[in-house]
């Protein structure tokens, strides 16, 4: 029996109100690519943090040659020739290949200058780019290169310390299809010269392609695990989904009316050579789910300005509408409920109450000065209405919970009159109790006949409240789905890019949410 | 209203004057303290304009050569144009303005950092002054006639320097502007997080440029002050380094370089700090070589203590939070 290289046992990681792993196990065999698949938040990303050192899990053995640890720091992970390649880059673009491949380990002259010794630095390197059948020569700078020809400096890393696993997390995510079967090439050589490879992807075939065996994740778990032959698109997706999705779904008060926000051929600069149709009705909440990187994001910017559009139109209740700027799309009633608010939805020490008027501000001003009083009681029905748990409206918003938070740039939009709210994420890290009172809001806003546009990854949300589900796949939208049609598995196949399986529409899966729950 | 370091401030101010007070009493005497009014006056105005640009996460370096150029202006203006003196005045706070509006844009809309900006413009307008005047002294020669300008610009009523209530008269306004107008808040929230603002629908260039213009008018005002206190403009060194006294001034009264934080009477206490220090070099017979080492010293002591004060107050902070906030993990 081959001795696997690496072995992690009943590995559970539990951060505070969220289980993020439970009980995992898993082993790595010499020279072989593992697959790891498994939907958004399903652990995938965590569980390679434990093995790269960056994270402690709370339970479990790691065993490494023999060796059991119970957990890993990163310079234990370095010495067990542990390498990651990340999804984000994480490279010096200042400075050359060579010294990006060697940083932080430069050889050095003798003497006590200790000066770079850059043609040992550049004879060593370049054996490992031609390993990799690499374009570009060790004193490339990195700016000048493309993501596909960085992805090979950061591999070229990972061999400079002999590693005997690399783990690649989304590395063909912004890769052009020649250049992603270039990796997939490098991979195969670098299993027949003994390396192993842990390979997560969303993209299935990759996976196919490359991986000899593949495990997935689902919810923190280890749900499955196919090899060879079992290795199917439609096995690795049953094992993906396949839970129970717990009902919030509450149907609208009244039906959807009106034509509400119309998005008509809109190219956004993420992808400028694809068109993005679409459109909400009055009172209707349109799910908007995808991959992450399929460019739900960059839509919800354009549409509300911070981006310009490179062409198209945008319609509201069918009179065309230009949104170059935030400010004028939200003078016409188009608000942004944004993915990172404490970036961009927030000013964090400010107070509620400023946060909550500050897109309206002056509407609480006469001669242009503040009243502070006016102010302070519309922020006070805000905080009220939506529950904010706060000691007062003075409370500056950095002291507050993700939920709270969230309900303070929801109390921002609901203290004006909205037309159509875009939310992007709208519950991402926000424990289960906000969540479902979150989910209760959106409804709300939407039987007040707003149209209400949620990009969500979160499967169980966007089955659990939308009306109809539209699936962006690279730029595009691949695929819009009545309630009825509803199935993680639906969602699923469009969200990579593949027509609906027609059998599985009326799956006996528990699709059937019960309306009226 | 005023805060913890406003306080800490003013005692601070009343401690080294008292101290000053106790080795030499001429310290208190009606002329050293006009002279000090007098000087807190005309610095004040313009450590005000450095500190609106602070507030929005800024810089302007450009002040000091500011006043050498609008001063060169201001006396060929009333001199040799012999314009009337109201409409003098009116040009020079425009002209500032306008300065102001063009380091505004720059850093807007060409992007260009607000330290390079500023930096240039420090260094143009200083070489301008030179070069119209030939590198030579500009005066008022004996036999004009500035008596009504000279005392509105420097003289007193009931012992007060014009300055000094030209300064309160303006911090009044500004205090308004700034603590309680619509263009305030935005100008916080700009400073605190520009991109927020954004999304909030405020055009966060606009503000940052507004900021600009205001610094550039009220060095523009700062000018007819110090040309009539010093009554000649010599333009290789009349207001060199003033803008690192706004700078100071400002950073002193709470306003942090990260921008977002500051306020109009912190300003005004941070200029009269600085002028204390000035004053008792003089006065408690410091070598005057000293002066800027004295200064130095004093702005770096209260900007440690006020870090030392921030970081025991976000230790604090860090971990009654950690209690509320959830921090989930990402996929």
């Amino acid at each position: 029996m081959i001795k696997p290289l690496i072995e992690l046992i009943g590995i559970t990681k539990v951060y505070p109100g969220v289980t993020a792993l439970n009980d995992v196990s898993l082993q790595v065999n010499a020279g072989e690519v593992l697959g790891l698949i498994g939907e958004n938040g399903a652990g995938k990303s965590t569980l390679m943090k434990i093995l790269g050192g960056v994270v402690a899990p709370t339970h479990g053995t790691i065993r490494l040659d023999g060796l059991d640890h119970g957990s890993l720091t990163i310079a234990l992970a370095k010495h067990a020739r542990i390498a990651f390649v990340h999804q984000e880059l994480n490279l010096f673009e200042n400075l050359n290949v060579a010294a990006n491949v060697f940083i932080g380990r430069e050889p050095v002259t003798g003497g006590f200058l200790k000066l770079i010794d850059s043609t040992v630095l550049h004879r060593r390197v370049a054996p490992l780019l031609k390993r990799l059948g690499a374009d570009f020569l060790p004193d490339a700078l990195v700016a000048d290169l493309s993501l596909a020809q960085r992805q090979l400096v950061e591999i070229a890393k990972a061999l400079s310390i002999d590693a005997r696993v690399i783990i690649m997390d989304e590395p063909t995510s912004s890769l052009t299809l020649s250049e992603t079967n270039n990796l997939l090439a490098v991979i195969e050589d670098l299993k027949v010269q003994g390396v192993s490879v842990i390979y997560i992807s969303h993209r299935l075939g990759e996976i196919m392609d490359c991986a000899s065996r593949v495990v997935c994740l689902r919810d923190g778990r280890v749900v499955g695990e196919l090899s060879g032959a079992q290795m199917t698109h439609g096995a690795m997706i049953r094992l993906m989904i396949g839970r129970d999705l717990k009902s919030v779904y509450v149907p609208p008060a009244t039906s959807h009316c009106g034509a509400g926000l119309e998005i008509i051929g809109l190219v956004t600069r993420a992808f400028p050579d694809r068109e993005v149709t679409l459109s909400v009705r009055r009172g209707e909440i349109l799910g908007l789910a995808g991959l992450v990187g399929s460019g739900r994001t960059s839509l919800a910017r354009t549409v509300f300005g911070v981006d310009t559009a490179l062409g198209g139109e945008i319609r509201l209740n069918g009179k065309q509408v230009s949104t170059t700027s935030p400010r004028e799309a939200i003078d016409q009633g188009i608000y942004l409920v944004p993915e990172d608010r404490k970036r961009s939805g927030l000013v964090l020490n400010m107070p509620i109450a400023q946060n909550v008027t500050l897109a309206n501000l002056p509407r609480f001003a006469r001669l242009m000065l503040v009243n502070r009083a006016s102010e302070a009681r519309v922020s006070e029905i805000q905080r009220t209405r939506l529950r904010i748990k706060a000691p007062s409206h003075h409370t500056e918003v950095v002291t507050l919970s993700g939920g709270n938070q969230q309900k303070v740039v929801l109390a921002k939009w609901l203290s004006m009159t909205p037309l159509v709210v875009i939310f992007d994420e709208p519950t991402r890290g926000i424990d289960v109790g906000a969540k479902s009172e979150i989910y209760e809001l959106i409804r709300e806003l939407a039987d007040s006949g707003v149209s209400i546009l949620m990009i969500s990854s979160d499967m169980e949300e966007v089955i659990g409240v939308a009306d109809r589900i539209a699936v962006m796949h690279e730029g595009r939208i691949s695929g819009v789905l009545d309630r009825d049609q509803f199935s993680e598995y639906n969602v699923l196949q469009l969200a990579v890019g593949h027509a609906p399986d027609e059998a599985m529409v009326n799956d006996p899966r528990p699709t059937e949410l019960s309306w009226g729950a | 209203m005023v805060s913890k370091k406003e306080l800490a401030l003013l005692l601070l101010i009343l401690v080294i004057g008292g101290i000053t007070a106790l080795i030499n009493p001429l310290f208190l005497s009606q002329v050293n303290i006009g002279n000090l009014a007098n000087l807190v006056g005309i610095y004040g105005v313009f450590s005000i304009g450095a500190g609106l640009v602070i507030i929005t996460g800024g810089i302007d370096l450009s002040v000091g050569s500011m006043f050498a150029l609008l001063g060169v202006i201001l006396i060929y203006l009333l001199v040799d144009l012999a314009l009337p003196w109201p409409l003098a005045l009116l040009l020079i706070v425009m002209a500032g303005a306008v300065l102001g509006a063009i380091q505004g844009f720059l850093v807007t809309k060409a992007r260009v950092q607000p330290f390079v900006v500023t930096l240039c413009g420090l260094l143009i307008y200083r070489g301008l002054a030179r070069y119209i005047t030939a590198d030579a002294s500009m005066g008022f020669g004996y036999g004009d006639d500035f008596d009504t300008l000279s005392n509105l610009a420097s003289g007193r009523l009931l012992g007060v320097p014009h300055t000094l209530i030209l300064l309160i008269g303006i911090s009044l306004v500004m205090g308004v502007v700034v603590h309680k107008s619509v263009f305030g808040r935005y100008l916080y929230a700009v400073g605190k997080n520009e991109e927020a603002a954004r999304f909030s629908g405020i055009r966060t260039g606009s503000v940052i440029a507004a900021a600009y213009v205001l610094s550039g008018l009220l060095a523009g005002i700062t000018t007819i002050l110090l040309v009539f206190y010093t009554n000649s403009v010599v333009p290789s060194s009349f207001g060199s380094f003033y803008e690192l006294y706004g700078i100071a001034a400002a950073v002193l009264g709470g306003c942090s370089l990260r921008g977002g934080e500051g306020s109009i009477l912190g300003i005004l206490l941070g200029t009269v700090l600085l002028q204390v220090l000035q004053n008792l070099v003089n006065i408690l017979g410091i070598p005057s070589s000293l002066n800027f080492a004295v200064m130095g010293t004093v702005i770096l002591a209260g900007v440690l203590a006020d870090q030392m004060l921030q970081t025991r107050r976000k230790a604090a902070f860090t971990i009654s939070s950690t209690a509320v906030t959830r921090s989930a993990p990402t996929s």
